[in-house]
């Protein structure tokens, strides 16, 4: 690791001044971050910790039923909190990586991050949900904007996820045999406008919506609704552990899958 | 009621409580008072001309006290290999010169060209990046076949076709079993690959050089399995300073699985570097660091064939292999895919025939050696897929070939068509016993549930042998070895009675000091708490062979064994003299030496103690002391076999394989600690379980490891795994050892792969999938459902 100032604010505001620093960077959980650090493919001048912030910690029911999941919230909690309320996303929380990893990892590191291959970001886009930082609020359509990028500007901070809890759904993973992040995870939820599909894992732009299943299964809210459709290999991930045909069958095989648990 | 003590009981493993409490002293645990930190430079391309390092900002960073490339090492001795083997045509193998740091140019990603010695860790790191190198990028050389057919391409400038050997085993089979293909009514052909695997110890490697000027010493504290060989490496080839001045320390080591035999380079350049700058020098790999430039295991391209009868009857067995040395022969690379793994091409079967070719090639990777099993893995997976492939073709039953083929028991001692004499085994029993654990009458209604659950089941067999114990010095030596393979054991009996017992095998996990100090103490009728075991330190123990090939017990036992002998041998003579009595009359028996239909009696304790404090002592003809090295040299191999079944469930939608079942019948000869052995199947069989379904080390074109950390290369979990079944009372004890015991440490991994992959199969073919024959390993989810889709 090269050397860095380390802060701990109390605050969004004081995180959001300290990060107005040229080359700071805020650390969440530090489970991506720190590796990189630490094969010095980041050379930040500080580190904001976000987790001393009691604002941006915890799970709760905003004004409008949604659920408020906090950005600097650890994977565990939203699996212990929010199994009540909204438990596909409880559930897709509590398979993250081990329990090290939920212990320290947040939703907003994991958001802000946007690995192709991590789970929030299925139940973000699939559950519609809004992100919102210390400048704005997010729709999930508009902040994930393909490989490790997003919406954020430079020191933009993800205060809170607000998702709206839908009347079915459920999160389907097919784990990466080494990593276990997904080779291809669909999530899928039904609300009284619709059925959303999300798909993490499986393409080369991250994470997407797919169209042709939403429309099926807003018809007919089962696997057999998509049976005869098929998805194109063109622009899937090919590597060590699938071809793009192989990822494109997931798609399918996982939002079966998904539907008939949700 | 089970033994609580001595010879075949399962005491609990003493060690484990310091390594479970955290309390272990691991090299990198060592704090030496004024240490400095080493971090290497390694090459980012697999193949490239050195022309020019320059490391002049790099010493000027703040903390940097040297830094040493290839130049300072280009005098001194290279990285000898352990054992020659000559090629078909009688010339020797090719051997290049393997460096402390590479010369001239660097040969595999991670291939280390240069060291930077600083205060701390942290400004090493920093300082190595700036050096900067002018490496210029060569042509990677990856494919194995390619290697051999380009011959303007070359890892080593003198060796024209990337070939190290082109060996046969045995030549004068060669035209016999030609013939026998030629006529044979049946002919089953297979192409595999077996893997390359990273071996992965949980403990990296790690080393610290000191050097004493006072006396011109130096002690090197490192992760080895065998000390005295590394210290005879470093001393005599590589930096040529007498073996006395050299103490080589290998404390607690976590793991090794054959990568923590070999003496490497950074060990002779923390030496260097120690002496040079009057300090301790320390190095800890980093995990990707293990990844690029620990010993690989495997990598092997093979095509077998098998000729038989139409009922199953054996009657050739042809394999040509292409093995993958990578860049440098490390020190057993040479032996690994020839003596390790042709001599078993017979397996258990009486098969009248059997010629092995194996041609072993230079690439731009890194080295490959011995991995768990080394050889025999290779051997087992060859032998045991195409009997599966045979029986699939005939259509028979893969347990009835097995019954048909197998040597009987009073076949034994058996010679194979490879050489190996078998002194003893029973391999009917452990398939009978195999197929009784499995319940495989009942399979069908096992089948039949899976299905109900949209899963395809199938079962596997596998039954297999080993050359283990390692190893007869006249016959290894005939064979091109240039070490001798015997181990060796001090016992010394304190004044107070209790006992220190100096053992030239290593533990890295095995548990000797368990194992060892309950036959010490069975055999001296002595509660094992009074018995230390020490190991891994030159300077404490006698010279021996350290811990590979299952070898520890049934070479390193027998020396304790003999030793032991001896001290019951010379307390036998003072009891004579102390109870006045003929030796002769002098038995031993539960510690106690008595004087036969008397009840005169004398303890181990009042013994041990005469012999130090020698006042009523036959001085004239009987030196004090009580204290005993024994050397054992084995007579033959020793040879463990068994029978594996395994049950998978494989999801056709998107092929991932799940084991359902695996049960083991092993015959270990006899068995001094159950629990032990129960262990070393069960990492052995995960670590098989691993090869066959997720591991896998993966090169590009380029020569770049695109499997170089845990995101890509994937160890098997727990839940990969099922709950294992292990059975070892089929006791056909070895004929030639003390112990009468046969080695149990690498069965689970040379076993597995194969009944594995035949499940796999066997559920595939079940379940309607008839197409597919063959998919190579690790059988992942995206592989089986390629294969599925034809
Ligand atoms: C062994 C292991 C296994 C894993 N398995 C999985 C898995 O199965 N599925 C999966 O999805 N993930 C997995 N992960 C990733 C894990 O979920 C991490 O939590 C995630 O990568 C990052 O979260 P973090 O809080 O640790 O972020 P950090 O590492 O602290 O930060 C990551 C990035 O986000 C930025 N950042 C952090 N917080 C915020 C914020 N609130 N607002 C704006 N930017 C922010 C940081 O500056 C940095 O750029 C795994 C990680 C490990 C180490």
């Amino acid at each position: 690791m090269y050397a860095f100032d380390f802060e701990k604010p109390k605050t969004v505001a004081e995180a959001a001044a300290a990060l107005a620093r040229e080359d700071a960077m805020p650390l969440g959980g530090g489970q991506t971050l720190i590796p990189s650090l630490k094969q010095h493919l980041a050379a930040p001048s500080a580190l904001v910790s976000l987790t001393g912030i009691a604002e941006m910690r915890g799970v709760c029911t905003g004004d409008d039923g949604a659920l408020c999941v906090g950005g600097a919230t650890p994977h565990a909690a939203v699996a212990a909190d929010a199994a009540g309320k909204y438990p596909a996303l409880a559930a897709l929380a509590g398979n993250i990586g081990d329990p090290a990893v939920r212990n320290r990892g947040t939703i907003g590191g994991s958001l802000a991050n946007n690995d192709p291959a991590a789970d929030y970001p299925a139940a973000v886009l699939g559950s519609g949900a809004t992100i919102v930082t210390n400048n704005r609020a997010i729709a999930a359509d508009d902040f994930f904007e393909g490989l490790f990028t997003t919406a954020l500007e430079p020191g933009e901070i993800i205060v809170e996820v607000r998702f709206p809890v839908p009347e079915r759904a459920a999160y389907a993973k097919f784990q990466q045999p080494a990593s276990r992040f997904a080779l291809t995870g669909v999530f899928v939820a039904k609300t009284a406008d619709g059925v959303r599909v999300a798909v993490t894992g499986a393409s080369e732009d991250g994470v997407f919506r797919w169209a042709e299943a939403e429309e099926a299964l807003s018809e007919n809210f089962s696997a057999d609704a998509i049976a005869g459709l098929s998805v194109s290999a063109e622009g899937m991930v090919g590597d060590l552990h699938g071809t793009p045909a192989y990822r494109a069958n997931l798609v399918k095989v996982m939002t079966q899958r998904a539907v008939r648990s949700a | 009621m089970p033994k609580d003590h001595g010879i075949g009981a399962s005491v609990k493993r003493r060690e484990d409580v310091r390594f479970l409490m955290g309390l272990g002293k691991y090299t990198d645990d060592m704090a030496i008072a004024g240490q400095a930190h080493a971090v290497f430079v390694r090459s980012q391309v697999a193949h490239g001309r050195i022309n020019k390092i320059d490391a002049s900002d790099a010493a000027a960073m703040p903390g940097v006290l040297c830094v040493l490339t290839g130049e300072d090492f280009k005098d001194v001795g290279g990285n000898p290999t352990g054992w020659l083997i000559n090629s078909r045509d009688g010339t020797p193998m090719r051997e290049p010169k393997r460096p402390a740091l590479a010369h001239g140019k660097v040969r595999h990603v991670g291939d280390a060209y240069a060291v930077v010695i600083a205060e701390t860790y942290a400004q090493a790191k920093e300082a190595a990046e700036a050096i900067v190198a002018d490496i210029e990028e060569l042509p990677a050389i990856v494919d194995m076949a390619a290697a051999v057919a380009d011959t303007s391409n070359r890892v080593h400038d003198e060796i024209p076709d990337n070939l190290c050997y082109d060996w046969g085993w045995i030549e004068d089979n060669r035209a016999a079993v030609d013939e026998a293909i030629r006529n044979a009514p049946h002919v089953t052909t297979l192409e595999l690959v077996n893997n390359r695997l990273v071996p992965n110890a949980m403990e990296p490697r790690a080393s610290i050089g000191e050097y004493f000027p006072g006396t011109g010493d130096y002690k090197l504290t490192t992760t080895s399995q065998n000390p005295h060989l590394t210290r005879l490496l470093i001393a005599a080839f590589v930096m040529g300073i007498p073996e006395n001045k050299l103490t080589v320390v290998a404390p607690d080591v976590g793991g090794g699985f054959g990568s923590k035999i070999y003496h490497y380079g950074e060990e002779a350049v923390v030496l260097t570097a120690a002496r040079k700058l009057g300090r301790p020098v320390r190095w800890t790999a980093e995990r990707s660091e293990s990844f690029l430039s620990d010993a690989h295991g495997r990598d092997h391209v093979t095509k077998i064939e098998l000729a038989c009868e139409k009922d199953g009857t054996f009657i050739a067995f042809r394999t040509e292999t292409m093995a993958n040395v990578g860049a440098y022969l490390s020190n057993f690379a040479t032996v690994t895919p020839t003596f390790l793994h042709g001599t078993l091409m017979a397996g258990p079967y009486k098969v009248p025939n059997v010629y092995v070719n194996v041609k072993t090639v230079f690439t731009n990777t890194a080295p490959v050696d011995a991995y768990r099993g080394a050889g025999r893995p290779e051997a087992t997976y060859s032998l045991e897929r195409v009997i599966d492939k045979m029986c699939r073709e005939l259509g028979l039953d893969p347990f009835e070939v097995r019954r048909k083929n197998f040597i009987t028991t009073d076949m034994f001692p058996y010679t194979t068509p490879v050489g190996l004499a078998y002194d003893t085994g029973d391999y009917h029993a452990t398939l009978d016993k195999a197929m009784e654990m499995a319940d495989v009458a009942g399979f069908e209604a096992r089948r039949a549930a899976s299905a109900a659950k949209g899963k395809l089941r199938g079962m596997g067999l596998s039954t297999w042998i080993e050359a283990c114990g390692i190893a007869p010095s006249h016959l290894v030596g005939i064979l091109g070895s240039r070490v001798g393979l015997y181990d060796a054991a001090t016992v010394r009996v304190n004044a107070t009675g209790n006992i220190s017992v100096m053992t030239g095998a290593h533990s890295h996990g095995q548990g000797h000091e368990t194992v060892f100090a309950q036959i010490v103490a069975d055999k001296l009728g002595v509660p094992e708490s009074s018995v230390e075991i020490v190991h891994g330190d030159t300077s404490k123990i006698p010279f021996g062979m350290g811990s590979y090939g299952s070898r520890s017990l049934a070479v390193c036992g027998s020396a304790v064994t003999k030793a032991i002998d001896k001290i019951v041998a010379k307390g036998k003579k003072i009891a004579a003299h102390m109870l006045e009595a003929a030796e002769e009359d002098i038995a031993f028996e539960n510690g106690s030496f008595t004087v036969a239909g008397t009840d005169k009696a004398k303890s181990f304790g009042e013994i041990a103690f005469s012999a130090y404090v020698p006042h009523n002592y036959p001085l004239e003809t009987l030196e004090p002391g009580l204290e005993e090295t024994a050397f054992y040299d084995p007579a033959n191999f020793t040879y463990p076999a068994g029978a594996y079944i395994c049950e998978v469930e494989v999801d056709a939608e998107t092929g991932k394989v799940d084991v359902a079942a695996f049960h083991c019948a092993d015959d270990f000869g006899n068995i001094m600690n159950p629990m032990v052995v129960e262990g070393q199947v069960h990492g052995g069989v995960g670590q098989g379980i691993g090869q066959a379904l997720c591991e896998n080390t993966v090169y590009d074109e380029n020569g770049q490891l695109l499997s170089g950390s845990y995101m890509d290369y994937a160890m098997p979990r727990a839940d990969d795994v099922p709950f294992y079944n292990v059975d070892y009372s089929c006791q056909t004890p070895c004929t030639h050892n003390p112990l009468g015991a046969k080695g149990c440490g690498e069965a689970g991994a040379i076993g597995s792969p194969p009944a594995v992959v035949n499940a796999v199969i066997d559920a595939l073919q079940r379940g309607g999938h008839t197409h597919v024959t063959h998919i190579d390993m690790p059988v992942s989810p995206a592989r089986v459902w390629a294969a599925i889709q034809g």
